[in-house]
């Protein structure tokens, strides 16, 4: 019994919590097996849905923008290098929009159970990364639909770029959530935000189009940019550009550092502003 | 052995703002600069929903926790389910606790029966395993098994709330919180859960904190029972005796209720002075025998030339039941008052209630289209009792008398 103990103070502590979170991994996996199953369905296709979205999208840039505008995406077919880019955007964009909402979603909840608050929008970019593993799969069949070759050196840089999509996401997510709950603006700012990052994020384009190397790394400190970058970066044969990719890195971080911080500052007082 | 609950110096205190507690962007900005050019800082107003609280709870006790409504019961519980921090002290938690507030929450319409019980149950913090382990039992308790694979939007309410119950009941926590007076559902599902509640304290020694407004289950779950009055404990013992406090001091405060600067509509058209219960002689009075009527009366002054509104009453019973709801239709009473003090008074006829505690809200406003001016929330109270000396609806019968209220009926006899 002595194992269940709480001692209940002033909320202070800024610990973020890991041991605890361990103790209520069970509830994360239901949050975001919950959030997985019910996005999916009641829906006709099902899981499709995270497969047809970015294809359509893949479609639709690829006649504007390598028919249209032409814009050069060598050493890679466009279809290969916009695909690429838009499953590390969906990851993002799903869990920082869901982030604040889902916990608004939850107030319900937070007001009547204690468990860690950091499980919510933690499930959410869970639940974005399965979508994101799903939607990889079609890319690898889009790959090998136009004989692009997947080298060893891209599945070296595979799980680096995951993680640090993972971070990212979650950075800007929780950082998000607490806005959100304590200015509901955020609401609406949101939105706005998520398409600054997206045309600031080498999705469409690659990022060398842009000639000055000192905006390339401004724009590094999108950490999307990193991700694509280590995700598109070694599939032609060439090697992802490490700076830019450290650049992202620090920046995710930071990201995360101040995004768990004020999200662990005002955790305690979630179930009065909710 | 130690102590189960071990709370000290326990407070929480509130800063009242005007609007929500979230804000707007704006609203935090604009108040940013403000402070920039006011040094001093605003008097924000306290307030101090719980206010140094001590209390020891030997494991497998059973503690009451009654007062008047806002006296801090349910923060108490909050705190100690740890929804919401405490502002100063501490609160020592041996055991897992769980509370009956909980119930159904989490709840998602699109999972099946199954699927929500998993949800719900780790939500409430039971392992994976354990709930594995009681799956069975409690898919057979809920009496739901026909539509454990249906989605839960195709349960009815009762079912659904079968199957929270049902969850809730299986979850054996150390220390157990339960807050009738927000518990969900209806009466035969409170009365199921106390059972069940009942059942769990009395043989697996739980501890447990109720917080109610019906003495007699206090009586009958709660050895001892606690007492708070504005977020501080004013009586800790046998429950009898605080009983006794609570109800001496419940109603000796609240058979007449004056406001020292009126309570204003939100237009400043209209002002509630005083309101007071009284019998039929005008004398005011907090205890009345049930074949009595009891007079409220509202003293107010209408400061335009004319205000349009009627009078109305809300009655609640000591579990908190809004018994009946009326209004002044009487077709002599123009709705259009002019400026002036005026005196308003409505008659709860005798034989109507049973004995217990009532509170009375009172309220000025337009029925059509509604309009509030005025709603002061269980303003006043009083007891009913039963004199036997008269004739009432219960004769002479003694025992317990259920019914929320107690007419004397009018009955025929005829032999054939």
């Amino acid at each position: 019994m002595e194992k269940f103990t709480t001692i209940i103070q002033p909320a202070s502590r800024l610990s973020p919590g890991f041991r605890e979170l361990w103790q209520y991994r069970e509830l994360f996996y239901f949050f975001t097996w919950r959030d997985i199953k019910i996005k999916y369905k009641q829906t006709w296709l099902g899981i499709g849905w995270a497969l047809v979205q970015p294809l359509a999208m893949m479609v639709i840039f690829t006649f504007l923008f390598a028919r249209t505008w032409h814009i050069d995406s060598t050493p890679l077919k466009y279809p290969v290098f916009v695909m690429a880019g838009l499953i590390c955007w969906n990851l993002f964009n799903q869990s920082v929009s869901q982030a604040g909402e889902s916990m608004l979603r939850h107030a319900g909840i937070i007001s009547k159970v204690y468990f860690p608050r950091l499980i919510i929008p933690g499930s959410v970019v869970l639940a974005a990364l399965f979508d994101f593993l799903m939607a990889f799969i079609i890319f690898i069949v889009l790959c090998l639909f136009f004989g692009q070759a997947l080298p060893l050196v891209f599945w070296l840089y595979l799980p680096v770029a995951i993680i640090l999509l993972v971070l990212a996401a979650l950075g800007a997510g929780t950082l998000l959530a607490t806005l959100t709950i304590r200015y509901r603006d955020f609401r609406y700012i949101a939105p706005f935000l998520l398409q600054v990052i997206f045309f600031t994020s080498q999705i469409i384009y690659p990022l060398q189009a842009i000639n000055d190397i000192r905006i390339q790394y401004v724009l590094a400190l999108n950490p999307l940019n990193g991700v694509i970058e280590l995700f598109r970066g070694s599939l032609g044969g060439n090697q992802p550009d490490l700076t830019i990719a450290g650049i992202s890195f620090a920046a995710a971080l930071l990201s995360l550092i101040t995004g768990l911080y004020i999200f662990k500052k005002t955790e305690s007082r979630f179930a009065d502003l909710a | 052995m130690k102590p189960a609950i071990d709370i000290q110096h326990l407070g929480k205190t509130y800063t009242l703002q005007a609007s929500t507690p979230y804000m707007s962007l704006r609203d935090a900005l604009t108040g940013s600069v403000k402070n920039i050019f006011q040094s001093e800082k605003r008097n924000k107003e306290q307030y101090h929903a719980l206010d140094d609280i001590n209390l020891v709870v030997q494991p497998g006790e059973r503690v009451g926790i009654i007062g008047r409504n806002g006296a801090g019961k349910s923060t108490l519980l909050k705190i100690i389910s740890r929804i919401t921090p405490p502002t100063t002290g501490k609160a020592i938690i041996r055991g897992r606790v769980g509370s009956l507030l909980e119930v159904g929450t989490g709840f998602h319409p699109e999972l099946t029966g199954r699927e929500n019980i998993y949800l719900n149950g780790s939500i409430l913090g039971l392992k994976k395993a354990e709930i594995k382990k009681q799956e069975a039992a409690i898919i057979e308790f809920s009496g739901v098994e026909k539509f454990i694979n249906t989605p839960l939007k195709h349960y009815s309410t009762g079912m659904e709330l079968r199957l929270a119950f049902s969850v809730a009941a299986h979850l054996e926590p150390e220390i157990l919180l339960i807050d009738e007076v927000l518990a969900v559902g209806d009466i035969e599902f409170q009365q199921k859960c106390i059972g069940k509640m009942e059942e769990v304290s009395k043989s697996h020694g739980r501890t447990i904190l109720f917080v109610t407004h019906n003495m007699d289950s206090l009586r009958k779950f709660c050895p001892q029972t606690m007492l708070l009055d504005k977020g501080k404990l004013i009586a800790l013992g046998a429950t009898e005796q605080v009983i006794a406090q609570y109800v001496s001091k419940h109603l000796q405060t609240n058979a007449t209720m004056e406001w020292e600067n009126g309570v204003a509509s939100p237009n400043r058209d209209v002002l509630l002075h005083r309101a007071i219960l009284h019998d039929d002689n005008g004398v005011s009075r907090s205890r009345y025998d049930t074949t009595e009527k009891v007079g409220i009366s509202m003293e107010y002054e209408v400061l335009s030339e004319q205000v349009r509104f009627t009078h109305g009453i809300n009655v609640y019973n000591q579990e908190n039941v809004n018994i009946f709801n009326a209004h002044d239709v009487q077709p002599d009473h123009h709705p259009l008052k002019k400026k002036g003090k005026y005196k308003a008074t409505a008659w709860i006829p005798g034989h109507l209630l049973p004995e217990g505690i009532f509170s009375i809200s009172l309220a000025l406003f337009l029925p059509n289209p509604v309009d509030i001016l005025i709603h002061e929330q269980k303003a006043l109270s009083f007891e009913m009792y039963t004199d036997f000396a008269k004739l009432t609806a219960r004769g002479q019968y003694a025992a317990d008398f259920p019914g929320v209220i107690r007419p004397l009926l009018q009955w025929e006899l005829s032999s054939h």
